[in-house]
């Protein structure tokens, strides 16, 4: 049966989140996630990014590679469409909405290599999902993904007030906070799961 | 086999070059702003080309708006009223305006993008900012890391500043480094000798203009520079004067003090001058060669880390600490400060405490 859109789009926010079960994009999730404005930024340029590149990363396959047989260069040409989206995104925001380009301006270059959106990519490939799932995956995906990094900002700031033992301070801290995060979100698997 | 690798070498190029295609014409049409105009007080007009900093498009055409940084939006000296044009305020200027200042259409010009035309409002003075080619006439060892550059003016040039003054030295492209950058040095010499200035340098570990004065440059050699900036410098009042200095802080002062030797100004005068050991003392015989010929003037050197075989007598502990001491009340004096960031807001706070008048406090952070 075909999982509805929806489904997707829910199941990938809470109960199959990119971040928090397939633990891709760690590296900015841990460095920008010191606190909740910058984490709120870079979360906006994740799900715009990761929406619209799942639609031309399913487009580019299913209507290039695959009728080609080329579909073991996915990797490779799934990298270069991501990377050629987010320099465009920069021309334009930087000319149409420069106010919004300083906001996420510094944050659009870490998307480039955000592994969470070459995975998400990669994923709705091997999970056969058609043009609509891929859609909510990505935009699923996004959103996921921005609420892992604002919860770990969130909590990040409160505990950067207290004393936390030198061992444990920084990235130590947050992959412990992750990790029961992510517990807290796999608890939703009940509900619904994709795969 | 062969059929297979072109076929796949030729889809894969196809979507590259698309790509490639695509954002060349993008760069060429979103970020071609074409040929703006900037409208200076009104009454003058540049044509530049668009897509470049407002900082630097004045620059290129010979206006100077003062700028320690650099253009790198880290020390917010580069303000200029934008009237139109500018476009939204950035985040990445609002930690450098205050509500007034943003309100009064107050900018940072290094980070205004020129994308249209642009009016602009700036001081008149800044216009006879101008830059010059100098020679340095010597280079002199103060201490382990720190020199006097001697520059001198061409021929029938000279710079006509206020005691406390700075200028930009500009740092061409040399070994690695392949920016040309402007740093502030404040002048420590006499305002009477417009043809040849003294700037005291101290050396910045890494960085791009101090190791290009204390690895390249040789006597005799040319160095340009532009001039003179700041609002640091000698106010008309009769207040007794406290000077506080850390480090390379010490050249403004210096430039102070001559002035009010040659000019015979009778005010009482105390230079707090703070450093870490011994060996980063300089200039001490011509601070104390002040203390005869200035009368009132008094010298105080402080060490906030004297070592053991420094055998020194003088104050110790932070600059703000011996200010402390000395200073009782502060209500009826003026001060000058030069020195870091950190320095400069911690003595405003001893003095403010001393009942020192906020305005009476007048500061070169660098």
């Amino acid at each position: 049966m075909e999982i509805s859109p929806f489904v997707i789009f829910f199941a990938s926010i809470f109960t199959s989140n990119i971040l928090l079960t397939n633990f891709l994009g760690m590296y900015s999730y841990l460095s920008i996630s010191r606190d909740l404005k910058s984490s709120l930024g870079l979360g906006q340029a994740v799900i715009f990014v990761m929406t619209v590149t799942s639609v031309l990363n399913y487009l580019v396959y299913q209507y290039i590679l695959v009728p080609y047989n080329l579909d073991y260069l996915r990797f490779i040409v799934f990298i270069i469409v991501i990377a050629a989206f987010v320099q465009l995104v920069e021309m334009v925001l930087e000319r149409f909405m420069p106010n919004l380009y300083y906001t996420l301006g510094i944050f659009l270059p870490l998307i480039t290599v955000n592994c969470a959106i070459l995975g998400v990519a990669l994923f709705l490939v091997i999970r056969e999902y058609n043009l609509l799932q891929s859609l909510a995956y990505g935009a699923g995906g996004g959103i996921g993904w921005t609420l892992a990094i604002l919860a770990l900002a969130g909590i990040r700031q409160k505990v950067d007030e207290t004393k936390v033992p030198k061992g444990l301070q920084g990235a130590g801290f947050a992959m412990i906070v992750t990790g029961i995060i992510a517990l807290a979100f796999i608890g939703f698997s009940g509900i619904l799961s994709i795969q | 086999m062969a059929a297979e690798v072109i076929r796949t070498v030729s889809i894969i190029s196809g979507i590259g070059v698309f790509l490639a295609t695509l954002l060349t014409l993008a760069e060429r049409y979103l970020l071609n702003y074409g040929i703006c105009k900037i409208t200076i007080n009104d009454e003058k007009e540049l044509e530049v080309k668009g897509g470049n900093h407002l900082l630097s498009s004045l620059l290129q055409n010979d206006i100077f708006i003062p700028s320690a940084c650099g253009g790198r939006g880290s020390c917010g000296l580069c303000k200029v009223k934008v009237l139109s044009g500018g476009g939204p305020l950035l985040p990445t200027e609002t930690p450098y305006l205050s509500r007034e200042e943003q309100e009064g259409q107050i900018r940072l010009s290094c980070q205004v993008k020129v994308r249209g035309d642009v009016a602009i409002e700036i001081p008149e003075e800044l216009f006879s900012i101008r830059e010059y080619t100098t020679t340095v006439e010597k280079i002199v060892d103060l201490n382990h890391d720190t020199k006097t550059l001697f520059l001198r003016f061409k021929d029938g040039e000279e710079l006509d500043f206020q005691a406390g003054q700075y200028v930009q030295i500009k740092a061409p492209q040399y070994g690695k480094n392949s920016e040309e950058v402007y740093r502030a040095y404040s002048i420590a010499s006499p305002p009477s000798d417009k043809g040849v200035i003294q700037l005291i340098i101290r050396r910045v570990p890494q960085g791009i203009c101090t190791t290009y004065i204390f690895d390249y440059l040789k006597e005799g050699d040319q160095l340009d520079l532009n001039g003179p900036y700041g609002d640091f410098f000698l106010r008309d009042s009769d207040r007794e004067m406290i000077c506080i200095a850390g480090g390379s802080g010490l050249a403004p002062i210096k430039a102070i003090l001559h002035k009010m030797e040659e000019e015979g100004i009778r005010r009482k005068a105390t230079f707090y001058f703070g450093c870490v050991e011994k060996r980063d003392l300089y200039y001490i015989d011509e601070m104390q060669a002040f203390e005869s010929r200035i009368p009132d003037f008094r010298f105080i050197p402080a060490l906030s880390g004297a070592r053991e075989e420094d055998n020194w007598t003088g104050e110790t502990g932070l600059i703000t600490e011996v200010v402390d001491r000395y200073v009782e009340d502060g209500s009826r004096m003026e001060a000058y400060l030069c020195g870091s960031p950190g320095m400069i807001d911690a003595c405003i706070k001893v003095l403010l405490q001393k009942g020192m008048p906020e305005d009476q406090i007048f500061f070169d952070k660098f």
